[in-house]
């Protein structure tokens, strides 16, 4: 019980002190990232900064803002408002169901005027808070117990429900593996996973009949892309081309021809990481990966530093989320997982993924900077 | 804060499982990078230049042909086309662009649908053709509208060009479009616009002349637009064909023959055997056929009952008539049947059995020996020694000189024509042979045929001391442009006397040249230019016995086509023969009075260019020595000459 004095009493840091406890490190990680994207955009323009890699500088300040804004933000604040910024989350969701513009086939986006919002990205972080809160005020051996999961699981399974009638299969498999992860954390009993594993399989044939007829093909497209070279199997093969055709060392900055004579599709957004594989090899391609694997290290130290149970379901929840993202955009480049439209966190062309997620690093942020601040099961103004 | 503490640890535990879990899906990632990038980067190497790399494939320049001074006789000529890029037509569109260029070069309806129907099914960088073979004066036009007209470009491409156009039409042959049957697997032939020769030397050298094609290999992107050339490799230009033609002569024989309703003549130098001067009249334009004939058009060559695609020259075949005798003289007293100074009575007749064999002059020759039978062309004479020899032996003979088989002119299309023998007929007709027959032949007439081309050889080689020369267009291929003086060729020597050759060769001197002579009318009266030859007058229709009581109807009381053929085999000059020709007037009437008078002019005209041909190939710089030589004889120009 090496409590510190300090710690035990409500808000008791100084603006200085929290800008002196934040992890520099992790946002010189995250800015080193971020830099090869603006590189790739470069390239993906031709070699020019126009019209990407310029916007998307300017992007990434705006989540830097972010990210320290939401960091500065007291931890028990984000406990206490959780279910509040989750419900509002998912009345956004039911308004993008009822006036959301149409982008790619899908109701995705609420037109606020000077942009486009995306509530199921913001839904993502809405759940891992609202989840935290959950389960920070669950004790274990409730935990234990199948009614107290009653909640939780519908926590997840309203916003699923919702994104996947947009439909957003990805987005829905990212919400749905997340909340899984936190679960699993919180100390759910494994046999549980297992089941429910076993059950899904089972249930596949089930929901097979529950998806679009594209999500079908590329399902279908993805387990054997030559069938429809020209049609929906191009998008991999050709990915899978460039990909391959990069070789160890790949063909050199602004040198990926596939890329850049367009038989690579969304080269800026989805397939990024095609275009870095055929330009700098997979030398370049492991080397990302590298980063990414120690930005989650330390999002995953953090987590287990942190004291509060609430602060460290969201740290593993932001760094899952993160992990997903990284994970399914890779695998689906390379036609390991059928093509689910999951951009590369932080490098990929587009502003609510980065928004998203460098919200999503400010409250890991925020865990840290009060890592050893005791929060009672309401956050501010409870009594521990 | 014991429950806290154990949670702690809970969580510690269940995170290093997480941990493993990443790292192992972490693994994974690697694992397919390295599958992709290492183990199957070859495959994907490849399969990426396949994406990016197209190949292009150069048409090379077809070879010229050339006359035996180095005029040329078949070449490209450039090709102006105006072409439309719609990507670049900006604010005006392709109906705009069209619009404006209508004032420049006008359009129809049927031919701007064309090319709306051609701008939408192209992406819209790729260049459409709006017309080709643009008169210089509207390329000219439009370039100078060219700020004004987005989109709109000339470009320039090359299309064959037969600069004396009918005149050679039958020699050169023609070029058009590849057709289906001729698609081997060779990819110059997929070419858009490319052209194989269909006849004439255009087709019998067509492999050289097409030489092979180059490549370019472009990156092109997704959308198949050409980023940038990465390799080339030229391709080599078609052969250059020297022929044996002098245009020179060629065209003045074709003008001399224009004056006919149908004739052909054949010029040949008698010891080379090269073809000087081959025309078939009347003609077509072979430019006709690059550009693509209409249906009229056509249908009016095919319905022509001159036969103007016909070669008439090399696939003509016609009794030889008089011309034959030569040759029945020549087995006569080769086969002792008669020597040469014994005589045969000619009272206008001779009969066989029942039928009575008419000589051409009704009241006969009195005494002849061989050489007036030939001078003076005694049907009588010839009636009696082929019957004394034999049709056999005079077939042998025949054959020696060149009748009965192809002559071996490297052009497509010749006839064999017709040498009878007894065996011949008994196959052929399934019929014994009779000796009328035999006297019919010994007069050029009943089933022997032959071609000019056959009758000039056969001349050549009566008069060049029995070499067996074989006629020949092509002089030399070359892919450099230098020719090689190509090496004089032994012919054989015929098997006959060159006392009896010397005999005949005389005898037809005195065809022109005696006051008996058949031919004494078209006399070359200039000592150095003498010429001899035989005349041949060939019924076509049956004289029955009426009409000879009542008096033969004269030609130029019957319709065209029953009106007798007109042939004359001629050479020159008479003591040291140089070139012979043969030339066939259908139709035309006596052989006396139309063939020798254009026989005699040819032989001129052929004369007198010799200064010309006897200058060695090697000194006379190309065109520029032949362009002079053209002016000073004959005033011909070719029509589609005009620079």
């Amino acid at each position: 019980m090496a409590v510190r004095e300090d710690a035990l009493n409500p808000p008791s840091f100084t603006l200085r002190q929290k800008l002196w406890q934040m992890h520099w490190l992790l946002i010189l990680l995250l800015a080193a990232t971020a830099s090869v994207g603006f590189a790739m955009l470069y390239s993906a323009a031709g070699g020019h900064f126009e019209p990407w890699a310029s916007r998307q500088m300017m992007r990434f300040g705006v989540g830097m803002a972010v990210l320290i804004t939401v960091a500065l933000i007291d931890i028990r604040l984000w406990l206490k408002y959780a279910y509040v910024f989750y419900l509002g989350t998912v009345a956004l969701l039911v308004a993008v169901e009822f006036m959301g513009e149409v982008g790619k086939g899908a109701q995705r986006w609420l037109d606020l005027g000077y942009f486009g919002l995306q509530p199921s990205e913001l839904m993502k972080i809405a759940l891992v808070l609202a989840l935290a809160r959950y389960f920070h005020g669950t004790s274990i051996e409730d935990v234990r117990r199948i009614p107290s999961l009653i909640v939780p699981t519908l926590l997840i399974a309203a916003p699923a429900a919702l994104v996947l009638r947009q439909p957003d299969l990805g987005t829905a498999l990212m919400l749905v593996i997340t909340g899984a992860v936190i679960f699993f954390a919180a100390g759910v009993r494994i046999w549980k996973f297992v089941l429910v594993g076993i059950v899904t399989v089972a249930a596949a044939p089930i929901a097979w009949g529950f998806l679009r007829d594209y999500q079908k093909q590329r399902v279908l497209t993805f387990l054997n892309p030559e069938n429809d070279p020209l049609g929906s199997g191009y998008h991999i093969i050709q990915s899978k081309i460039a990909f391959g055709s990069g070789g160890l060392f790949g063909k050199g900055f602004l040198q990926g021809t596939q890329s850049h004579l367009n038989f690579l599709p969304e080269m800026q957004t989805d397939f990024i990481f095609t275009m870095l594989a055929e330009e700098f090899g997979m030398a370049g391609g492991l080397a990302l990966l590298g980063l990414y694997v120690v930005i989650l290290i330390y999002g995953l130290a953090i987590s287990v530093r942190c004291r509060t149970q609430f602060g460290r379901l969201v740290g593993i929840g932001v760094t899952a989320t993160f992990f997903l993202y990284v994970f399914i955009n890779m695998a689906m480049v390379m036609g390991l997982v059928p093509v689910v439209g999951v951009p590369l966190p932080l490098i990929s062309y587009g502003g609510t993924a980065m928004l998203t997620l460098l919200f999503g690093f400010g409250l890991l942020m925020g865990t840290w900077i009060h890592r050893d601040v005791m929060v009672g099961r309401r956050g501010i103004g409870d009594d521990v | 804060m014991h429950g806290d503490q154990e949670r702690q640890k809970l969580f510690a535990r269940r995170t290093v499982m997480l941990v493993g879990g990443k790292l192992a899906l972490v693994s994974m990632l690697a694992g397919r990078m390295y599958y992709l990038q290492v183990v199957k980067a070859e495959q994907y190497k490849m399969l990426a230049d396949e994406n990016r790399i197209s190949l292009r494939l150069l048409a090379p320049p077809r070879g010229r042909i050339v006359d035996r001074f180095g005029i040329p006789l078949a070449d490209n000529k450039q090709n102006y086309r105006v072409m439309l890029v719609s990507e670049d037509t900006r604010g005006l569109g392709v109906d705009g662009a069209l619009d404006l260029l209508h004032d420049i070069v006008p359009m129809s309806m049927g031919e701007r649908r064309r090319v709306l129907k051609e701008v939408s099914r192209n992406r819209s960088f790729v260049p459409v053709t709006l017309r080709e073979n643009l008169e210089w004066e509207e390329v000219a036009r439009i370039e100078v509208n060219a700020p004004d007209l987005p989109g709109v470009m000339i470009d320039e491409g090359q299309s064959r060009f037969y600069p004396y156009g009918p005149n050679l039409a039958h020699v050169m042959g023609y070029v058009s479009a590849v057709s289906e049957r001729e698609k081997t697997g060779d990819r110059l032939l997929e070419l858009p616009g490319f052209r194989t020769g269909k006849s004439g030397i255009e087709k019998i050298h067509d492999l050289s002349l097409r030489g092979s094609g180059g490549s370019s290999e472009v990156e092109v992107n997704a959308y198949g637009r050409v980023i940038r050339e990465l390799n080339r490799r030229e391709g080599l230009p078609g052969a250059e064909i020297r022929m044996t033609i002098d245009v020179g002569l060629q065209l003045a024989v074709a003008k001399r023959l224009s004056n006919e309703v149908s004739a052909s003549a054949v010029v040949l130098d008698v010891h080379t055997g090269d073809v000087l001067a081959m025309v078939s009249h009347p003609s077509f334009d072979p430019n006709d056929f690059n550009r693509g004939l209409g249906v009229e058009e056509w249908n009016k060559l095919i319905n022509n009952p001159a036969a103007p695609l016909s070669n008439k020259a090399i696939a003509g075949r016609y009794s030889p008539g008089s011309c034959f005798k030569m040759l029945v003289a020549l087995t006569a007293l080769e086969r002792g049947v008669i020597s040469p100074t014994g005589k045969i009575f000619c009272p206008g007749f001779m009969e066989l059995g029942d039928t009575k064999f008419h000589c051409w002059k009704k009241h006969g020759h009195g005494l002849v020996d061989a050489t007036s039978a030939i001078s003076q062309s005694c049907d009588v004479y010839f009636y009696e020694v082929a019957r004394r020899v034999g049709i056999d032996r005079i077939a042998e003979m025949a054959e020696r000189f060149g009748l009965g088989d192809p002559t071996g002119l490297d052009l497509p299309g010749e006839k064999r024509g017709l040498v009878p023998t007894k065996a011949w007929k008994r196959e052929a007709r399934d019929q014994s042979w009779h000796q009328g027959e035999t006297l019919l032949a010994g007069i050029g007439q009943g089933y022997v045929l032959a071609t000019p081309l056959q009758l000039a050889v056969m001349t050549a080689r009566l008069v060049n001391g029995g070499f067996a020369v074989s006629p020949q267009l092509t002089k030399s291929v070359s892919t450099t442009g230098v020719h090689a003086v190509p090496e004089h060729h032994q012919f054989p020597q015929i098997s006959v006397s060159q006392r009896n050759l010397a005999l005949v060769r005389d005898a037809m001197t005195q065809v022109v040249n005696s006051p008996h002579g058949t031919a004494r009318a078209s006399a070359i009266h200039d000592p150095r230019y003498i010429m001899g030859g035989k005349t041949g007058t060939v019924q076509v229709r049956r004289i029955t016995k009426a009409e000879r009581e009542q008096g033969v109807v004269k030609n130029k009381d019957l319709p065209w086509e029953e009106r007798d053929h007109a042939l004359f085999v001629g050479f020159a000059p008479a003591d040291n023969p140089r070139y012979a020709v043969a030339v066939v007037v259908e139709h035309g009437g006596g052989g006396s009075s139309v063939a020798a008078p254009i026989a005699r002019d040819l032989l001129l005209t052929a004369q007198r260019r010799q200064s010309a041909r006897d200058i060695p190939i090697s000194q006379t710089s190309g065109s520029q020595a032949a362009l002079e030589l053209r002016g000073t004889e004959d005033r011909v120009r070719p029509a589609a000459e005009q620079s």
